[in-house]
């Protein structure tokens, strides 16, 4: 678990990944030592401020070089809102995140379907079913040129779309969370790490975090 | 004119200082004296007033005179909790005046050693038809939105108004409430002679200068954009590194005290650590890390930049305080120290450039008698925009599709309401936040109200019904009060009628929180809040933090179908000071006398019924009456209901109008299975039934008139604020 100054959504990640069985701490960003994790999550929040444009400082952190290192040997890394803006900075994930259409920042609670891409993220999810995971951000309209969009989409790198008529950001193609190529670096706007006690609303993300448990990488 | 006028001392009070000091202030004295001598940091209109409510409760852990309120939540927890305002500064410049004061309070709250882990605002506007209203909406709306999102605490609640008084004058009250660990809160008062002053984060520039003076203190008026200068810019990325790095530092151990620099920057800050500690203190402003070159003694004492904190440290933990602050990318200065004179001394160039005793600094400042007086003539404009012969329909729509009463789901969402993780009971339909406290093993409820235009008509009664309201929407979510702060928003006391205002409302405040019990632990006071159009409606905000046992059992779900309603209280409407006249332009002095002791009851019997889990649904009847609580169930739920209001007017014998439209303290709208809600009755408090919840209509009858609408056209008339914002 990352920690940026700036990470709002940090501890909220840790306990998510506990409840999901697993075991986790936090990496601080100017460590760029992992300490032999089996996985990473990269957090939300608004890294260094985010004043410049999201995601854009924290990629050069130590602690983001030696996650890309990571991510180049295979290992499973989820960057979940700021952290899927980070990875795409960092050129671990396709595409870029803009401003949303709204111009507003948004915080609701959202559907999500399960897309067809294959990853450890994903593997405890079958394709089409529907997650209940809030969505909070201000920039998270997915945007990919259209040469890149077609070979997202068609290779089957898309793990998560707003529901049909959920929109909420302009987003190309509903797009909510892509895979790269090789499918361990998943990034996705809305937060599975607040869907984890039914008590606060909905325990759907749980199964992410199991996902990867279960994968035998976590 | 002299100086000390400039700077809002009057004559005699600039004498006073004279005699205290023994000679006239110098210019770096003069700054520092008005400053806290300011109706903003020295309550010389309001002290005497404040001095009456009730502060003491067993779970009490700080009152009064902390930078913000603290009750034991148990297992050895407290929440922390306040509430302030940034009235002024939001008027000149929305967007940085609402972020600033989320920023302000947030600090509060860190000063106490405790986590902020929610937000609540109160906030007032004129009526969305004016551009530059709907200009300040959005400022605000976004300037909170800015800062509590990027600092990671949630906004779970509020409460937003527009009324034609608030046009020029927008309110901006943001409440914060923290956990801490009882036993590692820090109080504000410096002590140990010889110890450090050490100031934490950003750098100190010519920002706000003094801006509790010149905005807070006065009214608004012609030429208010030359002002702009005098508002702070937030940078919450600062604030959170400032945050975790007062984490870190407290629970090393390595503080003595905290406080953060608000209003009047270091001078209050520095000089009110020193007054509660009952030592002098000593500030060498060449220490002071500064934005900008070439910045005066008093502007660097007067400064209001933001994102600071003053700590008092032993030498022998300076070392490893500044490698906390280095660590979080945070600034760190020795800029002072604690010493043994009472002297409050400022040096510049290794010379005292100002030498005041903190006594006459801090708590020199006269306390005022007001000099009250009933206003003769109603001082309030009120347009009508609905014929008071409408059909109740029609009414019914204008009702909801008005900017006060329409859901406010527009504003929410632009907040994050769920980081953090304990949200239980998101902002929406729900009177209350709930949020769960898995560390202590319970759950609170956090609730925000204020009804300028209820007190505008009665103080007293309004005020009592401000209070009522709040303690009935926690009750709603089977909370009990452990609580209260405020924030008085007033026009200029100087004047009788605004002082009468301000008194019967304290008044009020007082007998309320002394019948339901609940200690009054902290407050602000905003007063000055007129212009050349007029005061504003007196309007005092009080914000509660209750006791949720289990948050499993908070009557927050939706109404279902074969679902009895029941309407629960001492209900007795009127349209006196309702939200029908006050779109029917018949806004007038004068509200019934509130049922204390009964409403009171209701509430119990309410908060006890939710707790049981027996009841589904839980309402406080507010704006708009019975009606509008109805009509906000149904479309809630997707549900309609088919209900008679003839039991109460039987029992009020009050006329149709009254019972869909009138409001009064002391009514809830339950439903639930039939069984439950009759064994409400036989206690003490009227319970009536209703009817069924059926169908996709609202079908309300009150003697010879009935409502029937269907669900969409209700919603369409709620869910019109962003269309009437956004324009």
């Amino acid at each position: 678990m990352l920690q940026f100054p700036g990470s709002c959504d940090e501890r909220d990640a840790l306990n998510a990944c506990r409840l999901a069985g697993g075991e986790a701490r936090l990496i601080w960003h100017g460590d760029d030592d992992l300490g032999g994790v089996d996985a990473v999550v990269v957090p939300g929040g608004f890294s260094y401020g985010d004043y410049l444009r999201a995601g854009s400082i924290a990629r050069f952190s130590p602690a983001m070089e030696a996650v890309a290192r990571f991510a180049a040997d295979g290992g499973p890394v989820i960057g979940i809102c700021n952290g899927f803006q980070v990875l795409c900075e960092s050129g671990l994930l396709p595409g870029a995140l803009l401003p949303n259409d709204s111009t507003r920042f948004t915080c609701h609670q959202g559907e999500l379907v399960v897309g067809e891409a294959d990853s450890p993220w994903t593997s405890a999810l079958e394709p089409g079913h529907v997650l209940s995971v809030p969505v909070k951000h201000q920039s998270g309209r997915f945007f990919a040129p259209p040469d890149l969009l077609e070979e997202i989409v068609s290779g089957g790198q898309v793990a998560f779309r707003y529901s049909p008529g959920s929109n909420p950001n302009g987003s190309l193609d509903d797009i909510a969370g892509i895979v790269n190529r090789e499918g361990n670096v998943l990034g996705l706007m809305p937060h599975p790490e607040h869907a984890v006690d039914a008590l606060t609303g909905s325990e759907d993300g749980l199964a992410i975090f199991r996902g990867v448990i279960g994968a035998g990488v976590g | 004119m002299a100086r000390h006028r400039e700077l809002g001392l009057t004559d005699r009070e600039y004498e006073l200082i004279c005699d205290r000091m023994g000679r006239e202030p110098n210019g770096v004295e003069l700054a520092m004296f008005s400053l806290l001598w300011s109706e903003h940091c020295g309550y010389k209109h309001s002290r005497k007033l404040l001095s009456t409510l009730p502060t003491e409760g067993p779970r009490v852990v700080m009152g009064p005179g902390e930078n913000a309120g603290a009750v034991d939540v148990g297992n050895g927890y407290s929440v922390a909790f306040k509430v302030e305002s940034h009235n002024h500064p939001s008027a000149v410049e929305p967007f940085q005046g609402a972020a600033t004061g989320v920023g302000g309070i947030l600090r509060d709250v860190i000063a106490l050693g405790a986590r902020p882990i929610a937000m609540l605002d109160s906030l007032r506007f004129g009526p969305p038809d004016d551009e530059r209203t709907r200009y300040l909406v959005d400022g605000v709306v976004r300037g909170i939105g800015h800062y509590g999102n990027s600092m990671g605490i949630p906004t779970v609640g509020g409460e937003i108004e527009f009324a034609a008084p608030y046009a020029q004058n927008p309110l901006v009250n943001a409440m914060c409430v923290g956990l801490a660990k009882t036993d590692e809160m820090v109080r504000a008062a410096a002590s140990g002679p010889g110890n450090l002053v050490v100031l934490i984060g950003s750098l100190t520039g010519r920002d706000g200068i003094g801006g509790a003076s010149v905005l807070a203190s006065a009214e608004l008026g012609e030429g208010d954009d030359a002002k702009r200068p005098t508002v702070q810019i937030g940078d919450p990325f600062e604030e959170s590194k400032v945050l975790e790095c007062c984490q870190e530092l407290l629970a090393e151990g390595l503080l003595v005290s905290l406080q953060d620099l608000g209003a009047a920057g270091l001078t209050s800050s520095a000089g009110e650590m020193a007054s509660a500690g009952r030592v002098g203190i000593e500030i060498d402003v060449d220490e002071v890390p500064l934005r900008e070159a070439g910045m005066e003694p008093f502007e660097i004492m007067v400064s209001e930049s933001q994102e600071r904190m003053l700590a008092i440290v032993e030498p022998d933990q300076v070392e490893r305080v500044r490698e906390v602050c280095e660590k979080w990318q945070t600034g760190f200065a020795v800029v002072g120290r604690v010493t043994d004179s009472g002297k409050f001394t400022v040096v510049a160039d290794g010379e005292a450039v100002g030498e005041m005793a903190v006594d006459d600094l801090v708590d020199g400042c006269p306390a005022y008698d007001l000099e009250p007086a009933e206003p003769t003539e109603w001082p309030y404009s009120n347009d009508p925009s609905l014929d008071p012969e409408a059909d109740p329909a029609e009414a019914l729509l204008a009702l909801l599709a008005s900017p006060t009463i329409a859901s406010k789901q527009w504003a929410f969402e632009q907040y994050d309401s769920i980081v953090g993780s304990r949200t239980v009971v998101r902002p929406g339909p729900a009177d209350a936040a709930v949020l769960s406290i898995p560390e202590a093993g319970t759950a609170i409820a956090v609730a925000i109200d204020g009804s300028g235009r209820r007190v505008a008509c009665e103080p007293w009664s309004g005020t009592v019904g401000t209070v009522l309201e709040c303690a009935a929407n926690l009750a709603c979510v089977g909370a009990e009060p452990l609580g209260l702060t405020n924030c008085l928003n007033f026009g200029n006391p100087e004047k009788p009628t605004i002082a009468w205002q301000l008194t019967r409302s304290v008044e009020g405040l007082g007998d309320a929180c002394r019948a339901l019990g609940v200690p009054v632990v902290g407050g602000n006071v905003s007063l000055y809040n007129e212009t050349p159009s007029g005061p504003i409606y007196p309007t005092p905000v009080v914000g509660m933090v209750g006791e949720v046992p289990d948050p499993n059992r908070v009557a927050s779900r939706p109404w279902e179908e074969g679902d009895q309603i029941a309407l629960v209280g001492p209900f007795d409407p009127s349209l006196a000071g309702s939200e029908f006249a006050a779109l029917t332009g018949s806004l007038g002095p004068g509200l019934p006398d509130p049922d204390l002791e009964g409403a009171i009851a209701a509430i119990e019997l309410v908060r006890d019924a939710v707790r049981s889990g027996s009841v589904r649904t839980a309402h406080d009847v507010s704006d708009g009456g019975i009606a509008v609580a109805l009509a906000e169930l149904a479309i809630n739920a997707g549900l309609g209901c088919e209900v008679d209001l003839g039991s109460l007017i039987a029992r009020t014998d009050c006329s149709p109008e009254d019972a869909l439209f009138g409001e009064c303290p002391g009514g809830f709208i339950l439903a639930g299975e039939h069984s439950v809600l009759e064994q409400l009755g036989g206690k003490g408090v009227p319970v009536e039934m209703l009817g069924p919840v059926a169908g996709d209509e609202l079908r309300v009858a009150a003697g010879e008139r009935t409502v029937a609408l269907g669900l969409a056209r209700l919603r369409e008339a709620w869910e019109s604020l962003p269309a009437a914002v956004e324009a």
